[in-house]
């Protein structure tokens, strides 16, 4: 017999290690390998090159079988010099929602069962703009713009202090340096409290497994932004941050029929929306609050 | 002038069928051809054989369709429309423009938001902002019908779903 003392601290170490090994490896074995994969995926931020091409590859390959595409998943960074911001001139929005549904098809949002919109278009009465609570988004007249209403879109205000990235307990959401708010929807417990946090209601959750039929999928895609998502998730509008770091104009801008939104860089000082800016009567929703939007509203003066 | 036919006919098609480009305050940028009614253009195909009847009157037989609410108490289509070439459009000073101009003519009486519209805050530009990507910048006349500019009204998209909707339920 071998003549060694075991401590008592030395004894429960190794039977704690010994029934974790135990616990876990039922639970491992019973999951396939890409499960276990799928689990252990690292953070966007933190992954480096090899990796995010090998995660790529991989959704690549399941959203083919998924939805028969060949998607192109982006993973382009910000580029130098940029500050996204909006601009929305609300005395020509007449309330006609092409912008919401272009950014459903661009997007790849669920379509019903649950329908999921990133863009929500107020009703208000005229001479009431303030008054938020009083508004309408139901709203389902024969035709637009109705008499003694104006429209107000509402979408992600792409805030410069955003309370939804500060309540976010996991980081799975954060502020890109081109200003914009994303998610990574892999990293995303679902926990909704960037939800809660938001005062524009400006994100949406899937509460089942997305509904986006075959034939309407977008297969430009990039990973924080618009790739198809799963249950659980939660998404936002990113600007169409697969567009803008393209230098191409966002979908709903390019949908509007009378041209009310716009879109710029506002370090530039020759875009548009620093033209805005300069010029125009301009204001951002809940400016008291202090989230400092990325989202100017404005009226032709 | 029967020779130069064929020739101007190419000149033409050639001139309306790519979209032409704009060159406006040291600035280039490419315009979509301008929303003819089709097979009316040019308008000398029938205007050149026909005298010119400056008067003020309904028009029964041709562009009987065209409904004059454009300030119509005191205009007339030859303030816009040269009367000697028909196939060009005529400023205050008498230069005569091609179509593909027309904001020229447009941002005579509307300055200010000509002035807007060559910034790019009035109107709309789809495609590309920056870098060498295509960008087109649309015309008055691509949303504002010229003889009729205030936007017609329209049917709008659905509304979303109200959470108890069973569209939205499994």
């Amino acid at each position: 017999m071998p003549n060694k003392n075991y401590t008592r601290r030395e004894f429960i170490r190794n039977l704690s290690v010994t029934t974790l090994a135990g616990l876990a490896l039922p639970l491992l074995s019973s999951c396939s390998r890409e499960e276990v994969e799928d689990f252990l995926q690292k953070h966007y931020l933190e992954m480096n090159e090899d990796e995010k091409k090998q995660v790529i590859a991989k959704m690549e390959r399941r959203y083919f079988e998924q939805y028969g595409r060949k998607f192109q998943i982006s993973t382009k960074e910000a580029l130098p010099e940029t500050l996204w911001g909006y601009g929305l001139e609300l005395s020509r929005c007449i309330g006609c929602r092409r912008c919401v549904y272009a950014c459903v098809q661009e997007n790849n949002q669920s379509r019903y069962a649950r329908q999921l919109h990133w863009i929500r278009v107020l009703r208000l009465k005229r001479g009431n703009l303030i008054n938020l609570e009083d508004s309408e988004h139901y709203y389902a007249p024969e035709t637009v713009p109705e008499k003694g209403f104006v429209y107000l879109p509402v979408q992600c205000q792409q805030c410069q202090n955003p309370p939804c990235v500060k309540v976010c307990p996991i980081h799975a959401t954060w502020q890109e340096p081109d200003g914009i708010v994303v998610v990574d929807y892999n990293w995303c417990i679902g926990c909704r409290y960037c939800i809660a946090a938001c005062p524009y209601k400006g994100r949406v959750f899937n509460w089942s497994e997305p509904h986006l039929p075959k034939d309407e999928v977008n297969p430009n895609v990039h990973y924080l932004g618009n790739r198809p998502r799963m249950k659980c998730a939660v998404e936002k509008c990113t600007y169409c941050i697969q567009r803008v770091r393209e230098g191409r104009y966002p979908a709903c801008v390019e949908a509007c029929p009378t041209g009310a939104r716009k879109f710029g860089n506002l370090l530039d000082p020759k875009s548009e929306i620093r033209y805005i800016i300069e010029r125009k009567r301009v204001f951002r929703l809940k400016e008291d609050l202090n989230t400092e939007p990325k989202f100017y509203y404005f009226f032709e003066s | 002038m029967q020779k130069n036919l064929p020739g101007l006919a190419i000149l033409l098609l050639f001139l309306f069928t790519i979209p032409s480009i704009a060159v406006e305050a040291g600035k280039d940028f490419s315009v979509p051809p301008p929303p003819f009614t089709e097979g009316i253009f040019p308008c000398s195909s029938c205007h050149a054989s026909m005298g010119t009847n400056r008067k003020k009157r309904e028009l029964k037989d041709e562009h009987a369709e065209i409904r004059m609410h454009h300030a119509e108490t005191m205009r007339w289509c030859l303030d816009c429309h040269d009367a000697k070439n028909r196939d060009k459009l005529r400023l205050y000073n008498g230069e005569l423009i091609n179509f593909t101009e027309s904001h020229r003519l447009c941002g005579e009486c509307h300055g200010n938001i000509y002035k807007d519209w060559r910034a790019g805050i009035h109107g709309k530009r789809t495609g590309y902002f920056m870098g060498p990507g295509k960008r087109t910048y649309l015309l008055c006349a691509h949303c504002h019908d010229p003889h009729e500019p205030k936007f017609k009204r329209m049917i709008p998209e659905p509304p979303p779903f109200r959470p108890t909707d069973r569209r939205n339920a499994k």
